[in-house]
């Protein structure tokens, strides 16, 4: 019975990435790339992977589709009507899929607890996580800990994609995330009704759903990922219900880009106390009198720098294609 | 049933070909951007695939004790980085398509190169 749902959704996978290439109208385009995002979420559900399902669903349907909206606003709708085809692409791209396909025949079949994968270290993390730190969800360990190092540079990897966008949009401003008195996107769902009142109730529990993956993230499927981009799409429906003025205003530019910067010092701070405190970069162990509460303490501080971190880039990145004039 | 088992990569093999094809053959900028994004989808539908195990459950570990499947949580911590890594690197994307079109008015490849060329 999961055999059949899931090839169905993978299918359907398949079938919407096909409606997503060949659509003319961009609008009808991005629309489609929202449900491709819900329909990978369920697949990573069904595929056991909660955490990562949890962020497909917050960053690709939610997010991704407001900035793909916010862009399309500020370049033409329609792509151009082809007026060759490009056999040569076609005849290699299906060549392509047909010597995958002939590969995955020596790959291990899908849930096979023999493959190699499932052999190397991957067993270590599972036994050692409820020692060592002491959190249920390993995930979490793994990101948070384990792999510090490598969370840490994708932390400044968002934060330097948010400056980029920033620099890249402001230019030829005085200041990087202008007012504007008739924001382009952000005042498309003022005038509908249903929406704005369905949209007001549901906004403060978003906010408060996005809390609790940030703060339970150690215990089920969560963390500051998630999280931040949570909270972002509750506050990109706030101004998508009552104008970018309003978000702005609970909001303020300039706070959004501290929190953007302060998340990501954060994370650096715990670092560098660390070493201060005679342990290796980003080792939590020092942290307190006993390594396993200074391993939880450090994880807790870390994913709220990188929720802040999240939360500020996206918001940023939002209103600086709301601001943009056309 | 047991070549079932090789339906995901299937899958992500048409995946990655769809957004490939898009990449290459479609001269609309913003499309090209779409394809990317399946593209990488396609990847992280490739990792998450190699994460599952057969009767395992998500690697939350709530009583020590007990002897449960897991399923691989290194691929997922991966994947979890890479998507939030992956929408900031669309918008800045889209941020630079945004500035082209105001600089050319248009987005379409082919017309951006026919400006270019010195007449």
């Amino acid at each position: 019975m999961v055999v059949l749902f899931s090839l169905f959704l993978l299918s359907l996978l398949v079938i919407t990435a096909i409606a997503i290439v060949r659509a003319e109208n961009l609008f009808s385009a991005v629309m489609l790339s929202g449900i491709f995002s819900l329909l990978m979420a369920i697949n990573f559900f069904v595929l056991d992977a909660a955490d990562v399902a949890l962020t497909e669903a917050a960053v690709g349907a939610g997010v991704a589709t407001v900035l793909l909206l916010g862009a399309l606003a500020l370049i033409p709708n329609e792509e151009r009507k082809r007026t060759r085809r490009s056999p040569v692409a076609l005849v290699t791209v299906i060549a392509i899929v047909l010597a995958i396909s002939y590969a995955s025949f020596d790959q291990p079949r899908v849930g096979d607890p023999e493959a190699p994968v499932h052999q190397h270290v991957a067993p270590w993390y599972l036994e050692q996580t409820p020692e060592l730190i002491d959190i249920p969800n390993v995930v979490t360990a793994v990101l948070g800990s384990f792999r510090g190092y490598d969370t840490l540079g994708e932390v400044y990897v968002v934060l330097t994609a948010g400056i980029g966008v920033l620099f890249l949009l402001s230019a030829g401003r005085t200041s990087l995330l202008p007012r504007r008195k008739e924001p382009s996107i952000a005042s498309s769902l003022k005038d509908h009704l249903i929406p704005h009142v369905v949209g007001r109730v549901l906004i403060p529990f978003i906010v408060l759903f996005g809390l609790y993956v940030q703060f339970h993230g150690e215990y089920g499927p969560g963390g500051g990922f998630q999280a931040g981009a949570i909270i972002a799409a509750g506050i990109i429906l706030y101004a998508l219900l009552e104008g970018e003025g309003a978000a702005l205003r609970v909001l303020p530019p300039r706070v959004l880009v501290g929190l953007a910067i302060g998340g990501a010092l954060l994370y650096l701070a715990v670092g560098i106390v660390c070493m201060l405190l005679g342990g290796a970069f980003l080792d939590y162990s020092v942290l307190a009198s006993d390594p396993v509460v200074g391993q939880q303490i450090g994880i807790l501080v870390i994913e709220l720098g990188v929720g802040l971190a999240v939360t500020g880039t996206l918001l940023s990145i939002f209103h600086a294609f709301a601001a943009r004039d056309q | 049933m047991e070549i079932l088992g090789l339906f995901n990569y299937w899958v992500f093999a048409a995946l990655l070909m769809i957004g490939f094809y898009a990449l290459i053959a479609r001269q609309n900028l913003f499309k090209k951007l779409l394809g990317l994004s399946i593209f990488q989808s396609a990847v992280f539908l490739l990792y998450i695939t190699m994460a599952k195990v057969e009767g395992g459950t998500a690697p939350i570990i709530l009583d020590p004790g007990a002897a449960e499947i897991f399923s691989n949580p290194l691929p997922q911590v991966l994947i979890l980085t890479a998507i939030v890594v992956g929408i900031s690197t669309t918008a800045l994307g889209l941020a630079i398509v945004v500035r082209i079109r105001e600089a050319y008015d248009t987005i379409e490849d082919d017309e951006i190169r026919r400006l270019d060329r010195p007449s």
